[in-house]
């Protein structure tokens, strides 16, 4: 019995994880020249669209101490950049090219989006 | 003249704040430029005349903040926190954090691991066994000790992230709320058949050494990032500057264009500029990678951050701020770290993958050895899932390529090999076919007078080799090439052709005086003509079609001869060739060895081309002679699609190394294009490498820098992936004890770092 039910239990958990991860509807921010991005367990907003051919000042304000996310990378208009912590830092970005651009932390854990429309 | 002025904005919180005060300054009449950074609380105007400090801060306190300028004095010797201090200060906050962590974690997890490891318990006293002890000690460890762990994954749970912390949290909690039920509810263990034996020591030891994990890898990583810190502090901190006509002392910030400085023995040269006094021989080695020291004269450029080493000259600074070599040297750096490899590509898509599987994989390992594996149990099959969770490691992935990127990026840097991004650093391991342009790259590009013949009154040609002067009979008749010369630069002098620049420069160079001509003509296709001295002297090419030897001769050598007429009476020859580098016949010959086949690209005839190939190594064959500077690209296209492996035809790896001015077209279409020697001007588009100086072996060591990068870089995803792929079923399988996953977890990613930082001691030169 214990056995049935620790199958089910563990089948609905590997859905749920799925589900969770994998599956989570991402909301797209609309940046107008300047957009300030929150740095804590991720990135909020993770999805910006941004104007094509105009300059983009991206903020990145991190308040996540764990070491993991104190670099941002954005590797297609290549930005290699220290966040220190509890700081707001400036990138300013003026995409030549439209696309989905990604951007990540230093060890490609976090991930978000660049739409440049 | 602009100006620029620097002051700090109070009371700016928000995004915002930046454009409303950049808005207000912009009204202010005379202003440019109007740049505020909200991260340095720091506003700079660029402004025709500088404006007064009243208008500033009237305008700054009309939209409700408060400007403030730096005093004199304050401004040169002025401390600010530069990000370089920042990343500082919080390295050493951290590393102090994990450290006092680290230890204090596997000294209590000690306690416990002696109290309840059956063999080691029994030499234990009874507190140290006591499990109420062992719940106390494993508290402090879980909840101070990973407070972090708990913190990053929180956060990143509401984000719906799963990371390495995640796995940690997981893992170890599943472990210490089990010992904890076992501790507080024995009864119930005892009642399921189980025995009541608590597992502190998997959850203690685990957060331990994932924590001094943590501590090396932070510790090397540092390392990887100090190519940057270097050049950075390179920069000079003051400059001499004379202004009315008196010599102050001014921070670097407030140097302009125009500013005359000067440099004293065994100071730093503090921006870039032309010496305009005195002389001096410098070295430039921290930029350029050339070792010797450059003695430089009065016009010559000079480089910020070099260092004068024996005269005292005064120059006028031509960059300033980010215009400098060197800042545009860090920029490219920077930029380069920032990119990403090609190869990177297939780690990154796993790595975003990876946790949450590595969680279902976890889930799915628990429910098999409980409800499939008949000896397996409710502890085995937790222990199991928790070895798991523990042993893998997406960091080893995700540093795997970065970290190597950075050490590759900076040891180019040092020697003054400049990688604009990580993609043409790939590449160059991968080169088939390297064209060289001939003219500026494998020679010197300044055509030199080489030999001198002079026709005696026997019509017999007498030869004059600058290369190896002649001794003996030849003595008689110095004064016949001096004159000969004297005749021909005389008028070459009136010409602006590039052949009769090197027979003037020769001219100078003998310390000949030159005579004032008359009648100056230049006859388009053929030569100038004038009356020296009142004789008929004709420069250029042979008037009547007949074939002299010792022309033929020069000629396959690859010279250009110039015929010298006096009185329509053929006088003498003057040859001239444009001389090669010292350095490329050993380039080529390393090259070759690194089985790269090398060409030379040439507008030259095929005659001129084939000397210059003889006498630098490259194969007769692979000369492309005569070729239109708009049609190299066409030749690097060519050879792109030359390479015919078994039935398929792949596309060849082509280098193409130029001057990256007049080249561009073929640096861009070339799988790497290499600049070379571009003096101040680094930042070439069309290039993916850029070399600072003029030395060829420096293309072997970029080529060299590139093969050890890839091949570390491989190296460490082998690693990575294979850790992941044999040790996670190993895992699931239960071969392994967490404790173990867990310092096979941090052994993992610092042994990729390690390895990365081993590039330092690879040898391209």
């Amino acid at each position: 019995m214990d056995k049935i039910l620790v199958l089910i239990f563990g089948l609905l958990s590997i859905l749920f994880t799925y589900w969770y991860f994998f599956m989570k509807k991402i909301n797209t921010v609309q940046a107008e020249g300047i957009v300030e991005i929150l740095v804590d367990g991720g990135y909020k907003p993770e999805q910006i669209s941004i104007p094509y051919g105009k300059t983009t000042k991206l903020i990145f304000h991190r308040k996540d101490s764990s070491s993991c996310l104190e670099e941002v990378v954005i590797a297609d208009f290549k930005v290699r950049k220290f966040l220190p912590l509890n700081e707001k830092t400036e990138i300013e970005i003026n995409p030549t090219k439209k696309g989905e651009f990604d951007f990540s932390c230093g060890m490609g854990m976090f991930h978000g989006k660049l739409i440049v429309k | 003249m602009k100006t620029k002025q620097t002051f700090a904005i109070k009371g700016m919180h928000c995004a915002s704040c930046v454009y409303t005060s950049e808005k207000a300054l912009k009204t202010i009449s005379g202003v440019t430029e109007a740049v505020v950074n909200l991260t340095t609380g720091k506003a700079t105007l660029t402004s025709e005349t500088p404006i007064e400090k009243n208008k500033i801060i009237d305008a700054v306190k009309s939209v409700g903040y408060q400007a403030m300028f730096p005093t004199y004095a304050k401004a040169s010797v002025g401390k600010e926190e530069t990000l370089d201090d920042k990343i500082k200060t919080e390295k050493i906050r951290e590393l102090k954090d994990l450290k006092i962590k680290v230890i204090v974690s596997l000294f209590l997890s000690s306690f416990i691991v002696w109290g309840s490891f059956p063999g080691l318990m029994n030499t234990a006293p009874d507190i140290v066994k006591n499990m109420f002890y062992h719940f106390f000690l494993a508290s402090i460890i879980q909840f101070w000790g990973a407070y972090d762990f708990y913190k990053a994954t929180v956060s990143s749970l509401r984000h719906r992230i799963a990371n390495m912390d995640t796995l940690v949290v997981i893992g170890t909690t599943v472990a210490y709320l089990y010992s904890t039920a076992v501790v507080f509810y024995p009864g119930f263990f005892e009642r399921l058949n189980l025995k009541v034996e608590p597992y502190f020591d998997v959850s203690t030891v685990i957060i331990g050494l994932i924590l001094l994990g943590r501590f090396l890898e932070a510790q090397a990583k540092a390392g990887t990032g100090e190519a940057i810190k270097k050049l950075i502090g390179l920069q000079a901190k003051t400059a001499r500057v004379i202004r009315d006509k008196k010599e102050i002392d001014i921070s670097i910030d407030e140097v302009v264009a125009g500013d005359l400085i000067r440099v004293r023995p065994g100071e730093k040269i503090p921006v870039d500029g032309v010496i305009v006094e005195g002389e001096s021989a410098i070295d430039e080695s921290m930029v350029t990678g050339e070792s010797m020291p450059a003695s430089k004269y009065k016009g010559d450029t000079v480089i910020g951050a070099t260092m004068n080493k024996s005269g005292s000259f005064v120059y006028k600074a031509t960059k300033v701020g980010k215009d400098t070599m060197l800042s545009q040297i860090i920029k490219l750096v920077e930029e380069a770290q920032g990119s990403k490899a090609p190869i990177q590509r297939l780690a990154d898509i796993i790595s975003s993958y990876f946790v949450p599987i590595v969680i279902m994989l976890a889930i799915a390992t628990f429910v098999g050895w409980y409800v499939f594996i008949p000896s397996g149990g409710l502890v085995l099959a937790m222990l199991n899932s928790i070895a798991v969770l523990i042993i893998a490691c997406p960091c080893a992935m995700g540093l795997a390529t970065p970290t190597a990127i950075m050490v590759g990026t900076g040891i180019g840097a040092q020697h003054g090999i400049l990688i604009k991004d990580a993609e043409s650093l790939e590449t160059a391991h991968k080169i088939k076919a390297i064209i060289f342009d001939k003219t500026g790259t494998l020679t010197k590009g300044q055509p030199e007078v080489t030999d001198v013949v002079i026709t005696d009154s026997n019509a017999r040609h007498r030869v004059f080799s600058t290369a190896t002067p002649q001794r003996g009979p030849w003595r008689l008749s110095q004064k016949q090439v001096s004159s000969l010369l004297i005749f021909a630069a005389s008028i070459e002098k009136h010409s602006e052709h590039p052949l009769g620049e090197a027979i003037v420069k020769k001219a100078e160079e003998e310390k000949l005086q030159l005579i004032k001509v008359n009648k100056f003509k230049s006859i388009t296709g053929k030569g100038v003509e004038a009356l020296v001295n009142g004789k008929k002297i004709y420069v250029g090419k042979l008037l009547k079609n007949l074939s002299i030897k010792e022309a033929d001769r020069l000629k396959n050598q690859g010279k250009t001869v110039v015929y010298v007429y006096v009185e329509d009476k053929l006088a003498g020859l003057i040859a001239i060739a444009d001389t090669v580098k010292e350095t490329a016949r050993e380039a080529v010959q390393q090259l070759q060895n690194l089985r790269i086949n090398v060409f030379m690209i040439t507008g030259d005839n095929k005659q001129t081309a084939q000397a210059i190939a003889v006498q630098v190594g490259i194969k007769k064959e692979n000369v492309l002679a005569e070729v239109l500077p708009e049609e190299k690209e066409k030749k690097v296209k060519e050879l792109q699609g030359r390479e015919q492996k078994f039935l398929f035809r792949t596309k060849n790896t082509v280098a193409f190394v130029g001057d990256g001015i007049n080249d561009a077209p073929a640096l861009a279409s070339a799988d790497v294009g290499i600049a070379m020697g571009t003096g101040t001007d680094v930042a070439i588009e069309a290039a993916g490498i850029t070399l600072v100086n003029k030395n060829l072996m420096s293309v072997v060591s970029a080529i060299k820098l590139s093969k050890q990068t890839m091949k570390t870089i491989k190296l460490n995803l082998f690693w990575a992936f294979a850790y992941n792929v044999v040790l996670i079923p190993v895992a699931m399988m239960g071969l392994i004890s967490p404790i173990l996953a867990s310092g096979a977890m941090a052994i993992s990613s610092i042994s990729v770092i390690t390895n990365s930082l081993f590039l330092k001691k690879a040898k391209i030169i």
